[in-house]
């Protein structure tokens, strides 16, 4: 029940948003959210979008990672 | 599929797993994967098998299907009995086994059971049918907890009559609290990455100051928990027992706090009864007073049967962390997700699935 998927808001219509994801196009209720924008990545547990994906951090930890990575191959 | 592919990267599981190695050296280390959909994960994508021999993990009480006592189970089979009512429910609660039926089997007996995705389906079904009485199955944490009160406050705010929640939700925290007051020999926790989202990083400070036990909030793609152990093991080594939060792209420090006002304006704290934890002092959400009439426990009088648990079966014991799945005589054997005596089989978060489905 922990399970949630990274979403982008197509469309934003009052209490309701469709979202969409490589597979999937739904239609979800962002209501639990402060100021859902177009554009924006939220994860999608149960119907709703229970939280927005902060794009900076999420790049940071993705580099992160790269720099780990690449420091593997360097060591 | 952004923001999951990427964090699922073998090259970089790969080379996380020969930093923890690195890091951790020989030094025994125990941890403790709180949420069911972490023991999923860590089962699915084999990532036991990137950990030293000397990092141990152990599954804890995150399965919010698993932890509901049988009770509730029984509660809803009776409601179900009753006419013009209908269950909706998360497809997991389904063939869960109750003390001597389950919702599967009412089903096949004829009664109006739905399985739904979310609560707002469930609404859906009462405003489509006016002349029944729609009683939704509320389980879960603070991820889904918000969600069943949104449905109720948008209840009441159509007026509608014949919308109600059995509500079995549960707080996270509290039976952190409980495990580690039992004195379970844990050096870390992998806290739940998505009731974090909700509950913030701020709600485990108070669990974490002071002892000798550290804890990261984790997503759910494999680099997220490797990381989270990295972190872990890293400051189990240099004795620095802290908190840590390695999904911050989902989580913040105060967490979702339009979401938890949703949880205080329809639910308030409770003592509530966990499956292998016992009785734990507000740890449930039951739903406000002024709210009744969207409470299905009080909309309705019904008899439930005495409760009996299954005979031999130790989910219990499997969800606070001190057996493993195979100790159990069931497992495997009377017991598979075919025919499930316990809900840790039958759950999609259960450990018990988790170990049979990826052979652990």
């Amino acid at each position: 029940m922990c399970l949630a998927i990274p979403m982008r808001i197509e469309s934003i219509e009052g209490d309701f948003a469709i979202v969409e994801t490589a597979s999937a196009r739904r239609r979800i209720s962002v209501t639990l959210l402060e100021a859902p924008r177009i554009n924006d990545y939220v994860l999608v547990h149960a119907g709703f979008a229970i939280q927005k994906i902060d794009e900076r951090l999420a790049q940071e930890t993705i580099e992160l990672l790269n720099k780990m990575a690449l420091s593997r191959y360097n060591a | 599929m952004k923001y999951i592919l990427e964090y699922r990267d073998r090259e970089k599981s790969v080379a996380l797993s020969r930093e923890i190695a690195k890091v951790a050296g020989q030094v025994p280390m125990t941890f403790m994967e709180v949420c069911g959909t972490h023991t999923m994960s860590i089962a699915r994508f084999g990532l036991s098998q990137l950990l030293p021999p000397s990092i141990r993990l152990i599954s804890g009480p995150g399965c919010p299907v698993c932890v509901t006592p049988n009770r509730f189970l029984d509660h809803a089979i009776a409601l179900s009995r009753q006419n013009g009512v209908v269950i909706c429910t998360f497809g997991d609660m389904m063939r869960v086994p109750g003390s001597s039926s389950s919702l599967e089997k009412e089903h096949a007996l004829g009664r109006d059971i739905r399985i739904v995705y979310s609560s707002l389906d469930a609404l859906n079904i009462a405003k489509k049918n006016p002349e029944l009485e729609i009683v939704f199955l509320g389980i879960g944490f603070e991820t889904t907890a918000p969600t069943i009160a949104a449905s109720i406050l948008n209840a009441k705010q159509e007026g509608m009559k014949n919308y109600s929640v059995l509500c079995a939700h549960k707080a996270v925290v509290p039976a952190l609290e409980a495990l580690v007051a039992s004195g379970i020999k844990l050096d870390g926790f992998i806290l739940p990455g998505h009731v974090s989202t909700i509950i913030g990083v701020r709600s485990y400070r108070r669990l974490f100051s002071g002892r000798d036990l550290c804890g990261v909030i984790a997503g759910f793609e494999p680099t997220d928990v490797l990381g989270a152990i990295l972190n872990m093991a890293g400051a189990v080594t240099h004795k620095k027992f802290e908190l840590g939060n390695s999904y911050p792209r989902a989580v913040s420090e105060n967490g979702n706090l339009r979401a938890m006002n949703f949880i205080n304006r329809v639910f308030e704290l409770c003592d509530s009864n966990w499956r292998g934890l016992g009785e734990i002092g507000q740890s449930g959400f039951k739903i406000r007073e002024e709210l009744a009439e969207f409470d299905a426990s009080k909309k309705f009088s019904v008899c439930v049967e005495k409760t009996r648990e299954p005979a031999g079966c130790r989910c219990g014991e499997i969800l606070s962390g001190i057996a493993p799945p195979f100790e159990c005589p069931l497992f495997g054997h009377a017991c598979t997700p075919d025919h499930p005596v316990g809900p840790c089989m039958v759950s999609s978060e259960g450990t018990c699935q988790a170990y049979y489905k990826y052979n652990q």
